[in-house]
């Protein structure tokens, strides 16, 4: 008998604006099922969390807002093609997948 | 006795003021959604309570926020705003064509007798319309499939549609002015739209007189005479007495006739209010005197306001949303500006005082009469 696939727990971690916004804290955890990519775990986000939706990719494009990066393992994988497997700790859930806004000035 | 609320977009949040209608004493109350950025709020001319809200970042995009108590509270509603149909392009900088590209919403227009419909104009221009209370928005894509939209181009400030005027006379008829196209109007609901800039005269363009690419700054309407309407453009102040199918210029002897903000005395169809700024490229007032400027008879002839008002090293600027009046008698009349502060009148601009300094730079007043 073939056992259904457990879902993975990755744990996003968010900008405070975008805590705010969404009501949560600091990190959320998402099941995702399947290969655990950039746009997965971020379907995932939206689909938990509404408000999100437009807020970290442009709904137009789908593409990553051009002031939001995303970290994990001390490593910048914001230009990382949107289907590209995250890191096995992210898929594990013992790194974190980071979300963050650049900074600015002023 | 009746009360008035201004609500104020910032920079970095928006605030809610209150006063009864003496307009002497004030609470405020914020800010509200701290450190981003409020471009515009608007309450339902039927419900007061009704508020919608415009919160833009370069950060994390648009997102608009709805209150059903008078803006006590705050539910986040939709931010999808997905151009209808071909996307089509516009003129560049260079002269190119190039895609509409949403950016954020600059203005609501709540409708004048349903809470739950609402416009909203935005970057890149266009004008999108909800009925369920700001959940979903639909182009009215009318505006942009325009025969001239193909020539539009945005200024250094972008391309927006950043007043929505909701004819009271003539339900289907609408007025829009874009920066940096003009006028258009819609007699038929937002489903189809044309240019009304006839007599506007733009010397940054090659030809001054064209049918669009005028930057008109703002329009007002007194919803009693509702064919007349006032513009602040981009150098000029003008006027039509045809529902803008033709303007006048009616800057007269003022000091300077560029600005942004341009509105009506709620009682009084014929007076005006302007905040001259020295030019295009010194946005401050002439000599360092804010002083805002009335005209009692529709233009051509101005006073200046300045009782109350800073008379010495005053180097801020009002933007074209951050003026509104209130509908008391004696009129009030209200400002913001880049400085942080909100001025308000209790009668007609007679005499001002500063409501609230030291707000992070004011992008938009308006104000509401409540019980």
């Amino acid at each position: 008998m073939i056992q259904p696939e457990q879902p993975h727990a990755v744990r996003v971690v968010l900008p405070a604006q975008l805590r705010t916004l969404a009501s949560v804290g600091r990190e959320v955890t998402v099941p995702i099922v399947g290969e655990v990519t950039q746009r997965s775990v971020l379907d995932a986000l939206e689909s938990l969390l509404p408000t999100l939706e437009g807020t970290i990719r442009d709904r137009a494009t789908a593409r990553r807002r051009p002031f939001v990066r995303f970290f994990a393992c001390e490593e910048d994988l914001s230009h990382e093609p949107p289907d590209t497997p995250l890191p096995d700790a992210v898929a594990s859930g013992r790194e974190p997948f980071i979300v963050l806004g650049a900074i600015a000035g002023g | 006795m009746s009360g008035v609320r201004l609500l104020v977009g910032t920079r970095k949040g928006a605030f809610v003021l209150n006063s009864d209608g003496s307009r002497r004493a004030w609470s405020i109350e914020g800010p509200h959604f701290a450190g981003w950025e409020i471009y515009h709020l608007k309450g339902s001319p039927s419900d007061p309570d009704r508020i919608y809200a415009s919160q833009s970042s370069s950060w994390f995009g648009q997102v608009v926020h709805r209150s059903d108590d008078g803006g006590k509270s705050w539910q986040t509603v939709g931010n999808d705003f997905s151009y209808a149909g071909e996307t089509g392009t516009h003129q560049w900088f260079d002269g190119t064509p190039h895609p509409w590209e949403f950016a954020r919403v600059w203005h609501f227009e709540p409708s004048l007798d349903d809470p739950d419909t609402v416009y909203a104009g935005v970057e890149d221009a266009a004008i999108f319309r909800s009925t369920d209370g700001g959940v979903s928005w639909t182009e009215l894509a009318g505006l942009r499939g325009n025969d001239t939209g193909p020539r539009w181009q945005p200024g250094a400030g972008g391309m927006a549609v950043h007043t929505v005027i909701l004819d009271p006379s003539h339900p289907d008829r609408m007025f829009v002015a874009i920066s940096a196209a003009g006028v258009f109007r819609s007699d038929d609901a937002g489903e189809s739209w044309r240019p009304m800039n006839k007599g506007l005269r733009s010397e940054f363009m090659p030809e001054a007189e064209a049918e669009v690419g005028h930057c008109v700054h703002r329009i007002a309407q007194h919803p009693t005479r509702p064919d007349t309407l006032f513009m602040q453009k981009h150098w000029d102040v003008m006027r039509s007495d045809d529902a803008g199918a033709s303007w006048y210029e009616v800057s007269g002897d003022l000091p300077s006739d560029f600005g942004f903000p341009i509105d009506v005395h709620a009682h009084e169809p014929d007076t005006v209010y302007v905040v001259p700024i020295t030019s295009d490229s010194v946005h401050f007032p002439p000599d360092g005197r804010l002083r805002v400027y009335r005209s009692r008879s529709g233009g051509g002839e101005w006073e200046p306001l300045a009782e109350g008002l800073p008379r010495a090293n005053c180097y801020t600027n009002v933007l074209r949303d951050a003026m509104d009046v209130d509908h008391l008698d004696p009129c009030g009349v209200y400002f913001g500006t880049t400085g942080g502060e909100v001025y308000g009148s209790a009668d007609g601009g007679d005499h001002w005082s500063a409501i609230v300094e030291h707000l992070p730079a004011v992008l938009s007043v308006e104000v509401q009469d409540v019980a």
